[in-house]
């Protein structure tokens, strides 16, 4: 609110949203929402801003934030990596806002983070992710990998008496970075190299003929074999079809997949995919009373029964509310205050528990396997038995393993090295 | 699987009143909706059961109801417990509850414990009792928890579903059944198979089930003559699922056998290998189909009137989303042409896209012909307006368009697995393809379009009316994208993003084919297609692309005008 004309003609150049938010209106905390509402990312990002949208407009029935009013300002990156450099400047800079929301893919979240960390701002990251990173003034709401891709295989392992593996995945840091620690993770418990078949496709391919016959041939050398799949978004419509064409059946080769939640699965006839499994620490079938008001609120808000909830909007609903708990201990919305607050505040999540921001600036969250249904909804057939703390630092990497992070005082580092003692050891 | 050891028994006393209450099961699970054939199948062969049987428990339902009941306690490892136990009665009365539960439609009552057959009606559930399957009232959503199974224990369901219904009166059920043990490879079917194949009819069937018999042998602990057997039948079957079970039991296996076995998994390896060059090529083909389909309306509007069309890929996904609708409009109005939608959305996708091709030429086109840059950043503006249109008219997320019947599954050619939607597509493509070229050179509107496209000036002094042609020809290529739309929404997502995905690949398979010249785009999508899935396995999927690209800048090189160039003065002007 600091911010001066001058700046204000200048980044009013490239702005496409009203830039008037940046006089000083100090009866509204602003929220920023940095989610991209066209191009290819759209499909996901939508939902989340319409999410946060919701959630903004429930707390300020309940009375709004240390009294004032809280004020949504949504900007459209529209899928393109710098231009999310751009509009979270923007949304700073211009418009003032005290904490944002935003961001899906990694490389996006990348881009922000220069952007953040010099103007000392708020970011919650509600997506789960390849981890290897922790910064000072981003908060990672979504699962880390020993959150999610770790528990899902020590399942198929233990349950399902998985032998062999299949790590499928869109070539991007995502898959490969999550697909190195399975792959160590693997090999940590004694699975032979030759039992793990790594296979990257690009961006939106949509023949899977070859892929799916590899894994069926790759299947048939007399060992329980398992695909897990870090395929993104819109691929994995024809990556399923496909499985369903060739009659790989859940309970023959089954599929565990790390980014199909509901959202995806509803463009898709999900009955010939029954049983084939997701990881997350969410799922709408949840059966908590949290859940069902969450849902109802939801179906009310967007005016629509058959929408969907799903993990990043959980993400987005746990982040709300401990900053909103986090602003209320430190009796100010000041990015210092909050950063100091935050940690240690315990929201409710909608799975019926608890979930705690640790020092680490990951969350603490459950972690569900679940079996996809005929009805596009996920059944939860495992759980963790308590809550999983994220950890930003994969024990399975060389270079991270010996990395903590903790961002209270006195260390208040993202990377310590535990071997040197030194802060800013190799990883990020 | 205790049951299994008790088939060819007396026909039960109570066969005809058992008659009686299966019809009545499948009139009331007929009322499930499309899932009822299948489902009325299944209870046909239940019956079948009832006939063959053994009645070890006179069908009173309230005997059964605890251990039904039981069911819904415990967790998998208890449920499965039970499974076993109501297996074991051999009454063919918990069959229903068992298939059920497969299904996930079993459900319990929290308030007592009470387990139902649950469909959804409305806000809640209808519920039927499982075991007499009369109705039993309704119950609200939170009222009634459904029985959770996971693949463990459909596996289990399958398994012992399928030892039991070997005897079926119908033989493609016997085949699935013979299947499931093949699968389950549970040496307590033995039996039950030995008895299956004295009484069994069918050549076919048959094979299977000594297929099955094998399998299951090749588990147990039968002497290594019965073995040797075992194993000259899966090494005659030569498929790779034969190869999978010889593989895993290779290491439990001593002497004689297991060198037999060894022998076997190698031949096996030579006959699919074979089997696996074509496979690729069916693979090529079906990919250069696609190509084909996407790239064919390009090849018009670009090929032939030269326009830079960066809206091509937005026409295919309009296509795809007119099929969308129509599916739509048909679930809630006629659901019982669901399986023509496709026929009907095929020439509204044409007129659809079309129309918006037409339009575009008369509104932004036709202004900048001759200015090639002018009108790819036209063009390209204009499908970024029409991607945000549909986005917002349709939201952002992925729509679902459904296979019909006709173009789910897959069937076997030798060891080669061709899946239905994927030939159809290549019929449909050379369709296409065949009608265009038909419109092209036996058309009147085929000749204008030539004569305009070789030689506009002396064309209109024909008194051809060279705009309408433009417009037209412009049409005709959009509403063959949109016809191509229809098509690739089979096999792939119906987003706003569906044509980004297919530009690229269009551009290069008209550019490679040579540009003017519709065999051209035949040939070099049939070619790109091929190459690319011999590459796939080799290169992988990114790779395998990447080279392809450069493949085709070095042809491109060598041969500015593509495979097959146009010749003569036109080529000049």
């Amino acid at each position: 609110m600091k911010k001066t004309f001058t700046k204000l003609a200048l980044a009013g150049l490239m702005t496409t949203t009203i830039a008037g938010g940046a006089f000083a209106q100090e009866d509204t905390i602003k929220v920023g929402i940095l989610h991209s509402l066209s191009g290819t990312m759209a499909i996901s990002e939508t939902t989340l801003k319409d999410a946060m949208l919701m959630l903004i407009e429930e707390q300020n029935k309940k009375g709004g934030l240390l009294g004032k009013k809280l004020e949504a300002v949504v900007v459209d990156p529209a899928s393109d990596w710098p231009l999310f450099a751009e509009k979270a400047r923007e949304l700073i800079e211009v418009n003032g806002v005290d904490a944002v929301f935003g961001c899906w893919t990694s490389v996006s979240r990348k881009s922000v983070l220069p952007v953040f960390e010099e103007l000392n701002s708020l970011l919650f990251y509600p997506v789960q992710y390849e981890g290897e990173e922790s910064q000072r003034n981003v908060f990672y709401t979504g699962a880390a990998p020993n959150q999610q891709a770790i528990p899902a295989v020590d399942y198929l392992m233990n349950e399902e008496g998985v032998e062999r593996w299949v790590l499928a995945g869109t070539d991007y840091v995502y898959p490969r970075t999550t697909n190195k620690i399975l792959e160590a993770y693997l090999k940590s418990k004694g699975v032979a190299e030759e039992d793990i078949m790594i296979n990257y496709t690009p961006f939106g391919h949509s023949d899977w003929q070859t892929i799916v016959s590899d894994i069926k041939t790759f299947g048939s050398a007399g060992k329980k074999t398992a695909v897990v799949s870090t395929i993104n978004g819109d691929a994995n419509v024809p990556f399923y079809k496909e499985l369903g064409n060739a009659g790989i059946k859940a309970e023959d080769i089954p599929v565990v997949a790390f980014s199909v939640g509901e959202e995806e699965l509803a463009g898709l006839d999900t009955a010939p995919l029954v049983g084939h499994l997701a990881a997350w620490n969410y799922f709408q079938s949840a059966d908590t009373d949290a859940n069902a008001e969450f849902i109802d609120a939801w179906h009310a808000y967007i005016g629509d029964d058959n929408r969907v909830t799903n993990d990043p909007m959980e993400a987005h609903y746990i982040g709300f509310n401990m900053w909103v708990e986090a602003v209320e201990k430190a009796g100010t919305t000041d990015p210092d205050a909050v950063i100091d607050a935050i940690v240690g505040v315990s929201v409710p999540n909608l799975t019926g528990g608890y979930s705690a921001m640790m020092p680490n600036h990951h969350i603490t969250k459950p972690v569900l396997i679940g079996e996809i249904q005929d009805d596009g909804q996920f059944e939860t057939v495992w759980e963790t038995s308590g809550l999983v703390v994220g950890d930003a630092w994969s024990d399975y990497l060389e270079g991270s393993m010996d990395l903590i992070s903790d961002w209270r005082a006195p260390l208040s580092c993202g990377n310590f090295n535990t071997k040197t003692g030194k802060c800013g050891g190799s990883g990020s | 699987m205790g049951g299994t050891k008790k088939f060819k028994r007396l026909i039960p006393r109570d066969a005809a009143e058992r008659l009686l209450g299966m019809r009545r099961l499948t009139f009331i699970r007929n009322a499930g909706g499309p899932m009822s054939f299948s489902r009325s199948l299944l209870l046909f062969l239940f019956l079948a059961m009832g006939l063959t049987a053994p009645a070890l428990a006179q069908s009173d339902p309230e005997a059964l109801r605890p251990l039904i009941n039981e069911l819904a306690k415990g967790k998998y490892d208890d449920t499965q417990k039970q499974i076993g136990a109501l297996v074991a009665t051999g009454d063919p009365a918990v069959a229903p509850a068992l298939e059920a539960l497969g299904d996930g439609d079993l459900y319990f009552r929290k308030s007592d414990g009470m387990v139902f057959i649950a469909s959804k009606a409305g806000k809640g559930y209808a519920l039927t009792d499982p075991l007499t399957l009369e109705s039993a009232g309704e119950a609200g959503r939170r009222d009634v928890k459904k029985i959770k199974v996971n693949n463990k224990l459909r596996r289990v369901l399958r398994s012992a579903l399928g030892s039991l219904t070997l005897m079926a009166p119908d033989p493609a059920v016997r085949k699935q059944a013979a299947e499931a043990v093949f699968k389950s490879r549970d040496p307590d079917s033995i039996e039950a198979l030995d008895a299956a194949l004295a009484a069994e009819t069918d050549d076919s069937v048959r094979t299977v089930m000594e297929q099955a018999r094998a399998a299951a042998v090749l588990n147990s602990d039968l002497g290594d003559e019965d073995k040797l057997a075992a194993v000259e039948v899966l090494a005659s079957m030569g498929t790779r699922q034969a190869m999978s079970l010889l593989l895993s039991v290779q290491s439990s296996l001593e002497g004689p056998v297991r060198d037999a076995t060894a022998a076997a998994v190698t031949k096996i390896e030579k006959s699919i290998a074979a089997w696996d060059a074509a496979q690729n090529i069916w693979y090529g083909l079906s990919l250069g189909s696609v190509l084909l389909l996407a790239a064919i309306g390009l090849a018009i509007t670009f090929g032939v009137m030269g326009v830079i069309n960066m809206a091509h890929g937005e026409m295919v996904m309009i296509g795809a989303y007119v099929t969308f609708v129509v599916q739509e409009m048909i679930r809630t109005s006629m659901p019982g042409l669901f399986d023509y939608s496709l026929f009907i959305a095929l020439p509204l996708a044409f007129l659809v896209s079309g129309a918006i091709g037409v339009a575009i030429e008369r509104g932004v086109i036709r202004w900048l012909y001759g200015r090639p840059l002018e009108t790819l950043l036209a063009t390209w503006g204009i499908s970024l307006i029409l991607q945000q249109a549909v986005r917002s008219l349709f939201g952002p997320t992925n729509r679902e368009v459904g296979n019909p019947d006709w173009m789910s599954g897959a069937f076997e050619v030798g060891q080669m697995t061709i899946t239905y939607n994927r030939m159809w597509i290549i019929v449909f493509a050379m369709l296409v393809f065949a009608g265009l070229m038909l419109v092209l050179k036996k058309t009147p509107f085929g000749l204008y379009t030539r004569a305009v496209t070789q030689n506009r000036r002396m064309a209109a002094s024909m008194g051809i009316r060279t705009p309408w042609v433009d417009a037209l020809t412009f049409g005709l290529g959009s509403g063959i994208a949109g016809i191509a739309g229809v098509a690739l929404s089979q096999i792939d997502n119906v987003s706003p993003n569906l044509g980004q995905g297919y530009i690229i690949d269009s551009f290069m398979v008209v550019v490679f084919g040579g540009v003017g010249n519709l065999w051209g785009t035949l040939v070099g999508a049939m070619t790109l297609g091929v190459v690319n899935k011999f590459l796939e396995p080799y290169a992988g999927a990114v790779l395998g692309k990447i080279l392809v690209l450069v493949f085709i800048i070095l042809f491109i090189q060598k041969r500015p005008r593509g495979l097959f160039a146009l010749k003569g003065r036109a080529v000049e002007a």
